[in-house]
């Protein structure tokens, strides 16, 4: 295939092949910053619990005194729990993926000099650790009477389990088991490493801190109460869940029931990450809209340039070019103004990428984001002039002795 | 002879009919994409109150010192009580509320149904004039009933048809957290986005109104609790919220009313003066540090606006700019293959003006064309945006006209443009050149 000769065509059309080169060029910037959004977006949608999500549920009680917190506490683990379906009930403040309650700062000295970043506590009283399913790697569970009740937030002295992200983060290469922390005055020792869990809002702080999460013990009380972890057969928690937010309204009168917070985990997962698939959902519309309005031009200028090129196709065919050689004619002529636009995109995503890095705090684009870029703009490129390309070569020599 | 070169136009654009539905469908997509993103962004990040945020100020005072500020050496964004309750009684800005964020549950009146919880916020009855809060029935309160702590409520809307079915329920009585409330006010359709008056605790968006106000005195007297934000430096001393109230924990709102520059810029003073005295009563260890921002500031410090909105309109952005490239090119290839027209046109006596004319009527046919496309489809996004995004931000994305205007300008202009430039290197050839050439 000679390429000259196409050089020496598309000289004499620059402007026009200029700018669908920019075209191609512009497309492939946003395409490949566009991809790495949605990806982002669904690898934070789909981000791992650590909790066995399918078979647990909250139910959330506000409006009582502290003083009723005990009673309460007795009344809803025993009403809850005799239902049917139920398999345990226990006390949490709150579920990886529902409401953000307990995040604060900690500091690995007591005089706080040495801040160690911010995190969730996960307050469970007895059986917390195992409703929730959580994976202990190392270490221990908290023996009973290390359930100690709360005075701030955390009772003063707990005993916690931290995952194993947080662990790296704070005593890397350490082994964490009996290190301590503090928040302020509160005091906070380490007695088993968690394979995973998440914040209660994993995106809210960055992706690399999603699983900055402690499981502190505690024993339920005055100041923690109110929300309550079901656990039940995933086939059974739909008919767990809507029984016990009936039920609630007879086991405590008296109460208000959160309505929002009182849902499966799962239905919490879905309600947490419903703006993120609302964007992922705009961002692949945009992406296709783009797809189809850069394959609409090169369609376009293609089919003209064939309308305008009826005759000399015609003396090439009539002095010996064959069918293929004028189809890859248009095709190499499509694949070589597709690469110039190619490269000029990749600079295009890479400067697109650094200002929103630097405006928008998003990571950096993977450098293989740029050749499968490449690829999809190359192949929708062939793809676009084929229809043309082969109505050019169905052009018949005859063509070239008429006159035009 | 504009009927002439209109049929002439449509004669050209009918020889290549796919080459024109394809440059009105570029020009119209674009402007349709980048608009409906545009309004959701414009949704998010307008002025809740435009035509009084200049003169709404929000002061900040560092209780805490330089070991407890920021990266930024900014003071909190809320108030101690202390220092709150010290700017109401002094008093100095025309109109000024401190308020804190509140939610009391409500017994319905009826036996049998469910208390259910409200959000509101307790506040001075400075504070609805201030705002221009609308009301249905009744009115704020007055000072007095601030001095006297009168247990008395204003009311949404939502709430007055909820509990007394949405007659006037000004002088009935609500129980609240136990006591008895008198309706004094039933506000009318009242949900600012984003909650201005209260950024430093309130969630930003909210689909749900606040449901009552109460008289901030009568909420601290009463032990209502703050459920908005609270933020301590050190842990309190007292207990409860008695403890809180004494404590240097921030948790309190603050807006003030201040007319002009001048009385913006004595009320600086007047914080800068406060501070000093703290500083010499041995309250504060450190020299004033205060803030005195307007709602605009205040809004654009704290970064309400969600950067999914932000990033998308880029991202818009970005396909506006690739339909209209798509567009400019593919009409350079048409117009710039008609120099022989062109020749023979001007070989028979027409003058350039003719055929800048005729041209420049050819393109604004696709540019008007793609305009009217995209204008409907903005119409179609526009009402679909609660298909992809929460329905409190859906329902806030509203049309911008002018900038619609723009877009559409833009649109047209490069075509227009794009018709002008192969005309004018036409025109500047011999005729006699593209003639032979044929």
């Amino acid at each position: 295939m000679q390429i000259k000769p196409i050089f020496s065509a598309l000289r004499r059309h620059r402007l026009a092949t200029l700018l669908i080169a920019l075209e191609i060029a512009l497309a492939c910037a946003v395409l490949c910053n566009a991809c790495f959004l949605i990806a982002n977006r669904l690898q934070l949608m789909h981000i791992q619990s650590g909790v066995d999500e399918a078979s647990l549920a909250v139910i959330s009680l506000t409006g009582f005194e502290d003083a009723q917190a005990v009673d309460l506490n007795a009344r809803v683990s025993a009403g809850l729990g005799a239902m049917p379906g139920v398999q345990s009930v226990s006390v949490i403040n709150t579920v990886p993926l529902g409401r953000r309650k307990g995040t604060a700062g900690i500091s690995l000295d007591p005089a706080g000099q040495h801040f160690g970043g911010v995190v969730d506590f996960f307050l469970g009283g007895p059986g917390a650790l195992d409703a929730l399913g959580l994976r202990v790697v190392a270490g221990r569970h908290p023996l009973p009477d290390e359930y100690a009740p709360i005075t701030s937030f955390v009772p003063s002295n707990s005993t916690v389990l931290v995952t194993r992200a947080l662990a790296e983060h704070l005593w890397p290469g350490v082994d964490p088991l009996g290190k301590e922390f503090w928040c302020d005055k509160l005091h906070f020792r380490v007695v088993g490493l968690i394979e995973h869990l998440v914040r209660a809002d994993p995106g809210g702080r960055g992706a690399d801190t999603a699983e900055w999460a402690v499981f502190v013990a505690a024993q339920p009380g005055p100041k923690f109460a109110g929300t309550y972890l079901l656990r039940a057969d995933p086939a059974e928690l739909p008919r767990v869940v809507r029984d016990a937010r009936t039920a609630i309204a007879k086991i405590a009168p008296d109460a208000v029931l959160e309505q929002e917070d009182s849902r499966s985990v799962s239905d919490l997962r879905e309600s947490r990450f419903r703006q993120d698939r609302a964007m992922a959902g705009m961002l692949v519309g945009v992406v296709l809209a783009l797809l189809l309005v850069t394959a609409l031009g090169i369609v376009g200028l293609a089919s003209f340039w064939v309308q305008q090129r009826r005759k000399q196709i015609g003396i090439r065919r009539a002095i010996g070019a064959t069918r293929r050689d004028i189809l890859s004619y248009f095709q190499t002529e499509n694949f070589l103004i597709v690469s110039g636009g190619i490269g000029l995109g990749m600079l295009l995503a890479f400067a697109l990428n650094l200002m929103l890095m630097k405006f928008y705090e998003l990571p950096r684009l993977p450098l293989y984001y740029l050749p499968i870029g490449a690829l999809v703009l190359w192949a929708l490129g062939q793809l676009a002039v084929l229809g043309p390309a082969l109505r050019a070569a169905a052009v018949p020599p005859v063509v070239a002795t008429r006159s035009v | 002879m504009f009927d002439y070169y209109l049929d002439l136009a449509w004669r050209s654009l009918r020889r290549s009919p796919g080459l024109t539905v394809l440059m009105v469908l570029a020009i119209g997509f674009g402007v349709a994409a980048s608009m409906t993103t545009y309004s959701v962004f414009r949704a998010v990040s307008g002025d809740p109150i435009p035509w009084k945020s200049s003169k709404l100020f929000v002061p900040q005072i560092d209780p805490w010192g330089p070991s407890g500020r920021a990266s930024d050496g900014e003071p909190p964004d809320a108030l101690t009580y202390t220092d709150a309750m010290a700017l109401m009684h002094a008093h100095r800005a025309k109109l000024q509320s401190a308020m804190y964020r509140i939610s009391p549950s409500l017994v319905p009146e009826q036996t049998g149904q469910h208390p259910i919880n409200v959000s509101g916020h307790a506040v001075y009855g400075e504070f609805f004039p201030m705002l221009d809060v609308p009301f249905l029935y009744g009115a704020g309160w007055s000072a007095d009933d601030d001095a006297h702590q009168a247990p008395v409520v204003v009311i949404s809307g939502e709430l007055n048809r909820k509990f007394f079915g949405g007659a006037n329920s000004v002088g009935r009585s609500l129980s609240m957290d136990g006591k008895d409330y008198r309706v004094v006010g039933v506000m009318g359709d009242w949900n600012p986005q984003p909650r201005f008056y209260d950024l430093a605790s309130s969630a930003n968006f909210n689909a749900i109104g606040e449901g009552v106000f109460i008289p901030f005195e009568r909420g601290i007297a009463a032990g209502i609790y703050n459920s908005g934000n609270t933020n301590c430096y050190e842990p309190t001393k007292g207990a409860g919220f008695i403890g809180l109230q004494q404590s240097s924990c921030t948790w309190v709102s603050y807006m003030a009313l201040l007319d002009s520059s001048a009385a913006a810029s004595q009320y600086r003073q007047y914080l800068d003066s406060y501070a000093r005295e703290q500083q010499q009563a041995g309250r504060f260890h450190w020299a004033p540090n205060n803030l005195l921002r307007d709602v605009p500031a205040v809004l654009d410090h704290q970064g309400v606006v969600p950067s999914d909105t932000r990033i998308s309109l880029l991202v818009a952005l970005g396909l506006l700019v690739v339909c209209l490239v798509n567009t400019v090119g593919l009409m350079l290839a048409k117009f710039l293959r008609r120099s022989s027209e062109i020749g023979v046109r001007r070989a028979l006596g027409a003058p350039r003006r003719a055929l800048y004319a005729q041209f420049l009527i050819e393109a604004g046919l696709i540019g008007a064309a793609g305009g009217a496309l995209g204008l409907l489809l903005t119409g179609a996004g526009v009402m679909s945006v609660g298909l992809v995004f929460r329905p409190e931000i859906a329902a806030l994305a509203r049309l911008d006209w002018s900038l619609l205007g723009i877009t559409m300008v833009l649109a047209v202009g490069a075509t227009l443009l794009a018709g002008l430039y192969p005309t004018f290197r036409a025109a500047r050839v011999q005729p006699a050149w593209q003639l032979k050439s044929n």
